[in-house]
């Protein structure tokens, strides 16, 4: 056979396997993307109810300062968060808080009668359970993507195009417990 | 292998299954033109006739199943529980939100159908929710929305349609054997001719036959597929498992349920106890159940 046919068959079979799987790098983080605008979703109708919920405890729990208080900083730092590892961490606070403030809540029956309190309460705890989806979804794209990037051939073609692995969307063991917990 | 992967694979096996059907259709439609002695253009007009007939139960089949299983569509304030988890799980597969129907049978069974993600339907019964809890309704959900996410509803609504086709035309050379009688002066048949009869008739009696297996066969894969990568949305094998044992101590069958529609739902809607055999295997669309709860148990 002629040499040459050989190396052009050699060269365009080199680039239609560079071409796919550059191609399905680039699909993979325009999926992480749309994942991660999935848990934004959900993060800015949290921030957007929290000031109300904070309203209607405050009607009820006066004294309970110190909680509300953690609550309106765990909502600020997540709306002021920019990368994915720090809204993690933030909204990770924020859901502490929460936890803390409806516990509390327990020990005061009027609030717990209040049929707007109730109504945020269930869907603070639905919007939460939709983060956690969302997380799952977002961070099983990110698995993928960040396992094409390891293995070859995506090693190589990730590197030439200056590929990156991406974060999940969690907060480490350590910034989990630094979320105090107060009564 | 992640789910993107097994999806694509499906879309694959898609159109191989449409091209072998396509190529199996042709072959009998050639064979039934030489048999019947009227040539191929008379087939040709069956194949029309029967293609467009095809083309319209591939966008009506939503509506005509619903239509004949007696669902309700149904809004948020209705069963604001039932809308939040099958929300969840779309955002967890992400998936559009597909539209949600309710039959009004007390037996337990679910299904899902439509064309993609963006035209699906999930569906289940009264029955369902109230005999299952949180959790179970969750897998059983997820199961569902596995179908829509894998494209299974695409594949199945094809399948379903093909096989259809198959019956159609083997009906449509049987009744121009019965009425034409061949059509043309005896003499004119050759040997040739005859042995395509022989072929053509033996094919009428079978490919409807096969082309059922084919179906079924499809069908039981699919199942093992969707408990699998419902499983692996909701996080809780268990949750699917504990779901199939309850829907499989329940005796009662679905009414709404006929042969058409079968194959759609979790489990076989019409409660035989014929399993285990690989004869009768052969024509369940469901894998046996006690098999599916082992497989999640071992997840």
């Amino acid at each position: 056979m002629d040499i040459n046919l050989i190396l052009i068959i050699a060269v365009v079979f080199i680039v239609l396997f560079v071409w796919f799987t550059y191609n399905s790098l680039a699909t993979g983080k325009v999926r992480i993307k749309e994942a991660f605008s999935g848990i934004d979703v959900q993060l800015k109708r949290r921030v957007d109810l929290v000031p109300n919920l904070i309203e209607t405890v405050k009607g009820y729990a006066k004294h309970e300062k110190e909680l509300l208080e953690n609550v309106t900083k765990a909502r600020t730092s997540l709306m002021h968060a920019n990368s994915t590892h720090e809204k993690a961490v933030s909204d990770n606070m924020l859901s502490s808080a929460l936890k803390s403030l409806f516990a509390v809540s327990e020990s005061y029956p009027d609030l717990k009668a209040s049929k707007n309190f109730l109504q945020l309460q269930e869907e603070l705890s639905d919007i939460e359970a939709k983060i956690a989806y969302a997380r799952q979804f977002f961070n099983s794209n990110v698995s993928s993507y960040n396992s094409t990037l390891v293995n070859f051939p995506g090693s190589v073609v990730g590197g030439i195009f200056g590929f990156k692995q991406e974060e999940f969307f969690e907060a480490t063991d350590e910034e989990k417990k630094n979320v105090k917990v107060k009564f | 292998m992640n789910i993107y992967s097994q999806i694509s694979a499906n879309k694959t096996k898609t159109w191989l299954i449409i091209f072998l059907f396509i190529l199996f259709v042709t072959t009998v439609i050639f064979v039934y033109g030489k048999a019947s002695g009227y040539g191929l253009s008379y087939v040709g007009i069956g194949l029309i006739i029967s293609g467009l007939i095809t083309f319209a139960s591939y966008y009506y089949s939503d509506k005509m199943i619903l239509g004949m299983s007696g669902a309700k569509q149904i809004v948020k304030k209705d069963n604001p529980q039932l809308f939040r988890i099958v929300e969840n799980l779309c955002i967890g597969a992400g998936i559009p939100i597909p539209k949600i129907y309710i039959i009004n049978d007390s037996a337990t069974n679910a299904f899902a159908t439509g064309r993609d993600p963006k035209h699906s339907i999930v569906c289940v019964t009264t029955g369902t929710l109230q005999k299952l809890n949180k959790v179970e309704l969750e897998g059983v959900i997820a199961h569902e929305l596995s179908h829509v996410q894998n494209y299974d509803i695409r594949l199945m609504s094809i399948v379903v349609i093909l096989v259809g086709l198959v019956a159609l035309l083997a009906d449509f050379f049987m009744r121009s054997l019965w009425y034409g009688g061949g059509g043309r002066d005896r003499n004119e048949r050759n040997n040739a001719q005859g042995i395509f009869l022989f072929i053509g008739i033996i094919l009428a009696v079978l490919s409807p036959l096969i082309a059922t297996l084919i179906q079924l066969a499809v069908s039981r894969k699919r199942e093992f597929l969707a408990d699998a990568s419902g499983a692996l949305l909701t996080r809780y094998p268990e949750g699917l498992a504990s779901a199939l044992e309850k829907i499989a101590k329940d005796k009662e069958p679905l009414e709404a349920a006929n042969n058409a529609t079968a194959h759609l739902y979790i489990s076989n809607p019409f409660k035989s106890k014929m399993s285990g055999h690989w004869f009768t295997n052969l024509f369940n669309t469901h894998p046996p159940i006690e098999e599916r709860i082992r497989i999640l148990r071992s997840m």
